[in-house]
């Protein structure tokens, strides 16, 4: 608000509306401008939407993410909500995200929802037999955000059949923690997320909720030329997720789970496919979640960043 | 149950979790490039290869599954021009994040301490674990780097990657190879 009040006085005779469209554009802009400069790394990234492995950014580099999730309802319209993801690898033990939601509720509107902060830290230094990666993000999103990209809770199909208008009046500002575990053995990788929520209003229980994923490399040798369709580039696997109740009521009464087979297409042109259908395994799930995500990874994006603020060349 | 709080505060926490995030970044920008500093000002050459004494004596004893499978070298380089090469240079002369790996430390090193390494990454110097490649793909890595050689003796070795000689061909443009 101060920003566009000072602005307006520079430029009296833009709309506050317009100069909101300038700044965005401005700042979209020169992030597009610094992406030039940087080199499209190959990725190696696994099929998950859901669940995460113990693996982070590598060090310096930006990797921007695309996710949408088509889900069908019952008692309601079907929707399609999407997330923005920009990752970036601090250090090589700290990974920090910034997600940003929205979604088209069929018959109803497109409304953006919210945004997420995100951080990785690895806990040790080596690999062991488990992994551990801690996790925790802070979330502001209306109560109409349907990206479902974890279940947590009571969290129940029909929460997403209230109208956009109604929805979007209630705010959720949370906290969630996740342990992440991990392990990657004879090219399985098998990782469990355990996670507790909070929403800030004090007087909300805290959440719970479980993720499970299994994934494997189609091919576990490299070809010696480089190609789209070589095995090795698919990256197949499958995830569990669900709620488990709250502090008041943990178990599985009333909670939502479901399974999704999911596939990833690592190109050698550095862009990752993912594509991931999720199954309902109850009553209080939706039938299909059809997920799907692009991305890609930028290395020496923080290189190129501190150059921008008086950096070595 | 639905909440809501006053359009004020809520612009109020998110105008400063975005600045709190933009603050954040250009932090880690700069801190970066103070390790980068760090880095290229350690003379002491052995602090970059001092991880290798580390490694285990039953690791550094594993023998290479793949050394005498005939497209390793070939698949190996293409593993490392696209997930090395950033930092360690394209015929891995060093670069200003990661050390020179043609170095005589890393040539006569063992395969099973460079695959232990590769796995293990050297996380507290920048160097990610690596360990979601599957163990083959390590393997050929490990041999692809084996086969380079150590660096040949210039009289500027050490002061950087630009001032050295290589035994190795410049490495291809994206999208072809070549075999060993």
């Amino acid at each position: 608000m101060g920003l566009n009040e000072s602005m307006a006085e520079i430029l009296p005779s833009l709309t506050s509306c317009q100069i909101k469209t300038l700044i965005t554009s401005f700042v979209l802009y020169s992030f597009l401008v610094v992406l030039l400069f940087v080199r499209p790394a190959d990725a190696q990234e696994s099929p998950y939407i859901v669940t995460y492995d113990h693996y982070l950014e590598e060090p310096g580099s930006l990797e921007i993410e695309y996710f949408s999730t088509f889900g069908t309802q019952r008692g309601g319209n079907d929707f399609h909500a999407a997330w923005l993801e920009f990752e970036y690898g601090a250090k090589a033990w700290w990974t920090t995200e910034f997600y940003l939601d929205g979604q088209t509720t069929f018959n109803d509107s497109t409304i953006f929802t919210g945004f997420r902060l995100e951080n990785r830290f690895r806990l040790l230094q080596e690999e062991h037999f488990v992994n551990p990666v801690l996790y925790i993000e802070y979330e502001q999103i209306s109560e109409a955000d349907k990206i479902v990209k974890e279940i947590e809770g009571h969290d129940v199909e029909s929460d997403h059949g209230v109208p956009n208008a109604v929805a979007r009046q209630g705010h959720n500002h949370e906290l969630e923690f996740k342990l992440l575990l991990s392990k990657t053995f004879k090219g399985w990788n098998v990782a469990v997320n355990p996670l507790a929520t909070k929403n800030l209003f004090p007087s909300d229980p805290w959440e719970f909720g479980y993720v499970i994923g299994a994934s494997r490399p189609l091919a576990l040798k490299a070809s010696a030329n480089r190609c789209n369709f070589c095995p090795e580039n698919f990256i197949a696997g499958v995830e569990m997720y669900g709620g488990l109740g709250d502090t008041a009521s943990f178990g599985l009464h009333e909670t939502s789970h479901y399974l999704a087979p999911a596939v990833a297409w690592n190109l050698p042109s550095g862009w990752t496919l993912r594509l991931s259908p999720g199954f309902g395994l109850n009553d209080n799930s939706h039938r299909l979640l059809l997920r799907w995500g692009l991305s890609r990874e930028f290395s020496g994006f923080g290189e190129m960043v501190s150059r921008l603020f008086g950096g070595r060349q | 149950m639905k909440k809501t709080i006053s359009r004020l505060h809520l612009s109020i926490l998110m105008t400063s979790v975005v600045a709190g995030f933009l603050a954040l970044s250009v932090s880690l920008a700069f801190a970066q490039h103070e390790d980068s500093d760090a880095m290229e000002n350690d003379h002491l050459h052995h602090h970059h290869y001092a991880q290798l004494a580390k490694v285990p004596e039953k690791a550094r004893l594993l023998r290479n599954p793949l050394e005498s499978d005939a497209n390793t070298t070939a698949a190996g380089r293409k593993l490392f021009e696209q997930h090395c090469a950033e930092c360690h240079g394209d015929t891995a002369e060093g670069g200003k994040k990661a050390p020179n790996l043609r170095a005589e430390e890393v040539q006569e090193a063992t395969p099973g301490t460079l695959f232990w390494i590769l796995t293990n990454g050297v996380v507290r110097r920048g160097m990610p674990v690596w360990s979601k490649l599957p163990e083959p793909q390590r393997w050929q890595i490990v041999t692809y780097l084996k086969s380079l050689g150590p660096q040949q003796k210039s009289h500027d070795e050490g002061e950087g990657p630009s001032k050295t000689e290589h035994t190795q061909p410049r490495p291809l443009p994206r999208g072809r190879s070549q075999n060993p």
